[in-house]
């Protein structure tokens, strides 16, 4: 689509010459858009700056892989047992184990935030150790953030059944548990953050661009009484509207295909499915987020309050809302039906797929569908609510 | 001199709630996105969709199988018969987690031999992954407990007792919540300052303020005190939500609350003016807004915790005023904390809000078109 408007002038012209048709007039209004959008260097700064400056920052600042948590360690007597199991703390990299002198003093360091937990093993530890019932590991995590305190949780049961194993392969057994977990992680089985929040992020960054771009445009006509200027040529408002999202979508696919290309190359994160689907997908999810500018801008009609709206609509419920961290399935009925409103949503849900599972069609028909629903939709209210008339 | 920067703080206020589009904006998204998001932010996952794969017919399978189905954060989609219709299933994001049950899980478990159990998991989303995988490694250890109890084997000769501070049943809700007022927070003093001396410039009536007798200070407070005052209604608004509707523990104390409120305030007013005083159109305002609040609000640890972000990147988040904000509001809220536990978050606050305030009313002189 974008193509056939991007033809010269003259050759779409050639057609009609004797009254300068209607190829002419998109020509010129593409050709006016493209000069305000060099001469203002905020919109080039939108489509470009940004994806590099967001991506880089969170590409490399954004990871809930915890590492090195601090923990405090309280043995009150050490043995060879209770050293053993200090010893699987220390030897993982997940912890960073600080040895206090008593529970009052690790209590303390815990409500002062410089650990996220505590671990304490009590004095008579290696006699409970042979008594039935086995001796008790005291372990006391930060619940502030429950996230982490859960993490912190399942490393420590991690250490805790590695020194387990040790202890039963000293005794020349094998550790007898019932039931062994043998859990399989697929698409992402190093378990790395990093695979699913790139992705993630390119889609939330296309959001803001997509709408950044278009959200003050045709406000700005209208502030500046250069639309009424417009609607005195013979160009039609679709002409006008056409120019505009042509122009937009050209520099919004730059941006698109540079955050794409950064994720892949900078971030490792592995491209399992097609570059063409994600292309294609990615230029539907371009027209939903130019067509939520231009509604905006249009509703508004004054720069201040499209800028306002802007602000509201477009970056909190896209990261919060649209599966980038938070699972969907997981929130109540009602807030389900409100992410279907929100256009990052369809998109996160290709890229992290098409990135990390590959061409998986019942995921993306469903959603590239979606994604050209909302399109039409909010491009179509933009045309509707932009007749040629002055209020 | 104090009637001409009340006319000012009037004239800003009219600017700010005469169009009834933008009073509309300021009032109303702020408290049904904290509503919504409220609900949505979270990592604890519910009715996870499991299939199950279950080639053994004995006992012990389907004792293990009802304590899926009787776990509140499982439900039960699928039931498959062959492994090639599990691929499908997951890769379509039918299902989360699928258990796959050995044709010798009974067997081995009645003749003392470790029984394996399979599990896969969908990490596309890797944290949803790490969650669901603590869940089923909750209920597989129940079973061994209790399987273990029943034959009167030998536990294991020491055993974990975890409690958790603060959070006792670790809800990631009581975690976030005070982070949306945060958030929210931020957008509104965004919203009231960001773009305000950008329309000015752009329409011209800046230079018009210029040339009265008001100075650039005044202009300043002028321009400061919706914001502030804006920020002060919405964060008690979003607030009194917080606790009464969501229920969220306020422990603390409610004058250090406002104290860190006003300081977050100032520093966000200030880095809104600082950008609106530096862009010369509304459309650069916006961009700077973005700019400003993106990374302000990824970088703050709201919802990936700043210890798990490399050296660098930490060093960086020290210029982000809702570092501080959000681990007030969290010791405040969950802690009960009070002034004393909380001074080293001010002061870093009170230095952004007087360093991009008094940059902003240099550059209204400063930065001409």
């Amino acid at each position: 689509m974008s193509k056939a408007n991007l033809k010269p002038p003259q050759v779409a012209a050639a057609g009609n010459k004797e009254r300068g048709g209607a190829g002419m007039r998109l020509g010129g209004l593409l050709r006016k858009e493209f000069l305000q959008i060099v001469r203002d260097p905020s919109s080039i700064a939108i489509a470009f700056v940004m994806p590099i400056f967001l991506l880089v920052l969170f590409g490399y600042g954004v990871s809930l892989d915890a590492d090195h948590v601090p923990v405090a360690v309280v043995a009150a007597a050490p043995s060879q047992d209770s050293a053993d199991f200090l010893a699987v703390l220390q030897g993982s990299h997940y912890f960073a184990a600080r040895p206090m002198a008593s529970m009052p003093a690790a209590e303390q360091a815990l409500r002062q935030g410089e650990v996220s937990g505590i671990v304490r093993l009590r004095s008579d530890f290696s006699r409970q150790m042979r008594q039935a019932g086995g001796a008790p590991i005291q372990v006391v995590v930060d619940g502030v953030d429950a996230n982490t305190a859960r993490l912190v949780e399942g490393y420590v049961d991690g250490a805790w059944s590695t020194w387990l194993a040790a202890q039963a392969a000293r005794r020349g057994g094998t550790l007898q548990m019932p039931v062994d977990l043998q859990p399989r992680i697929w698409f992402n089985g190093e378990l790395k953050s990093r695979n699913y929040l790139v992705p993630g992020l390119v889609a939330i960054i296309m959001t803001l661009i997509g709408a950044l771009l278009t959200a003050l445009v045709m406000a700005r006509e209208w502030e500046r009484g250069t639309m009424e200027a417009l609607m005195v040529t013979p160009a039609s408002m679709s002409e006008v509207l056409l120019g505009k999202l042509a122009a937009y979508f050209a520099l919004g696919t730059g941006g698109m295909l540079l955050s794409v290309g950064l994720a892949a190359w900078l971030f490792d994160v592995p491209l399992r499915g097609s570059f063409w689907i994600l292309w294609g997908c990615s230029s539907l999810f371009l027209l939903a987020a130019l067509g939520m500018g231009l509604t905006i801008s249009t509703l508004a009609r004054s720069q201040f309050v499209a800028g306002q709206i802007a602000i509201i609509a477009t970056f909190l419920p896209a990261f919060l809302l649209s599966g980038f961290i938070f699972d969907i399935g997981s929130m109540p009925p009602v807030v389900q039906f409100i992410t279907h409103l929100v256009v990052a949503r369809y998109f996160v849900a290709i890229v992290q797929t098409l990135f990390l599972a590959g061409n998986v069609w019942a995921v993306i028909l469903p959603n590239a569908l979606a994604l050209a629903v909302m399109a039409a939709i909010f491009l179509g209210i933009t045309w509707r609510k932009s007749r040629k008339r002055l209020d | 001199m104090f009637q001409r920067i009340l006319a000012l703080i009037r004239k800003e206020f009219l600017a700010l709630l005469k169009d009834p589009k933008s009073r509309a904006v300021l009032i109303v998204p702020p408290l049904v996105q904290l509503l919504v998001f409220g609900y949505a932010a979270t990592f604890d996952l519910k009715e996870v969709p499991y299939a199950v794969y279950n080639e053994d017919r004995g006992l012990a399978s389907r004792d293990l199988l009802a304590r899926f189905a009787g776990a509140p954060s499982f439900r039960q989609v699928a039931e498959i018969r062959a492994e090639e219709e599990l691929a499908p299933l997951i890769d379509a994001r039918k299902v989360l987690v699928a258990v796959h049950i050995g044709p010798r899980f009974s067997a081995d478990l009645e003749a003392g031999r470790p029984a394996p159990l399979q599990v896969i998991i969908d990490g596309r989303n890797s944290n949803t992954a790490m969650v669901a995988l603590n869940y089923v490694r909750s209920v597989v250890s129940r079973f061994n407990d209790d399987w273990v109890d029943r034959r009167g084997l030998d536990g294991p000769p020491a055993r974990l007792e975890t409690r958790a501070w603060f959070n006792p049943n670790l809800e990631s809700r009581w975690f976030f919540i005070p982070g949306i007022v945060g958030m929210l927070t931020l957008v509104v003093t965004m919203l009231v300052t960001a773009l305000t001396v950008a329309r000015e410039r752009e329409q011209g009536t800046f230079d018009q303020l210029l040339v009265t007798p008001l100075r650039p200070g005044e202009i300043l407070i002028g321009k400061t005190v919706p914001g502030l005052v804006v920020g002060i209604v919405q964060a008690t608004a979003i607030l009194l939500v917080a606790t009464l509707w969501f229920k969220v523990p306020f422990l603390g104390s409610l004058p250090a609350f406002y104290v860190g409120l006003v300081l977050f305030l100032l520093s966000g007013v200030g880095a809104g003016l600082l950008i609106s005083s530096l862009s010369a159109t509304q459309q650069q305002g916006l961009l700077g807004a973005f700019l400003f609040m993106v990374p302000a609000v990824i970088l703050s640890g709201f919802a990936t915790p700043i210890a798990n972000m490399p050296h660098a990147v930490q060093v960086v988040t020290y210029i982000d005023p809702l570092r501080y904000f959000l681990v007030i509001l969290r010791k405040v809220f969950l802690e009960g904390a009070g002034f004393a536990i909380l001074v080293d978050q001010f002061w870093p606050m009170a230095l952004i809000g007087a360093a991009t305030l008094l940059l902003a009313s240099w550059l209204f002189r400063h930065r001409m078109y």
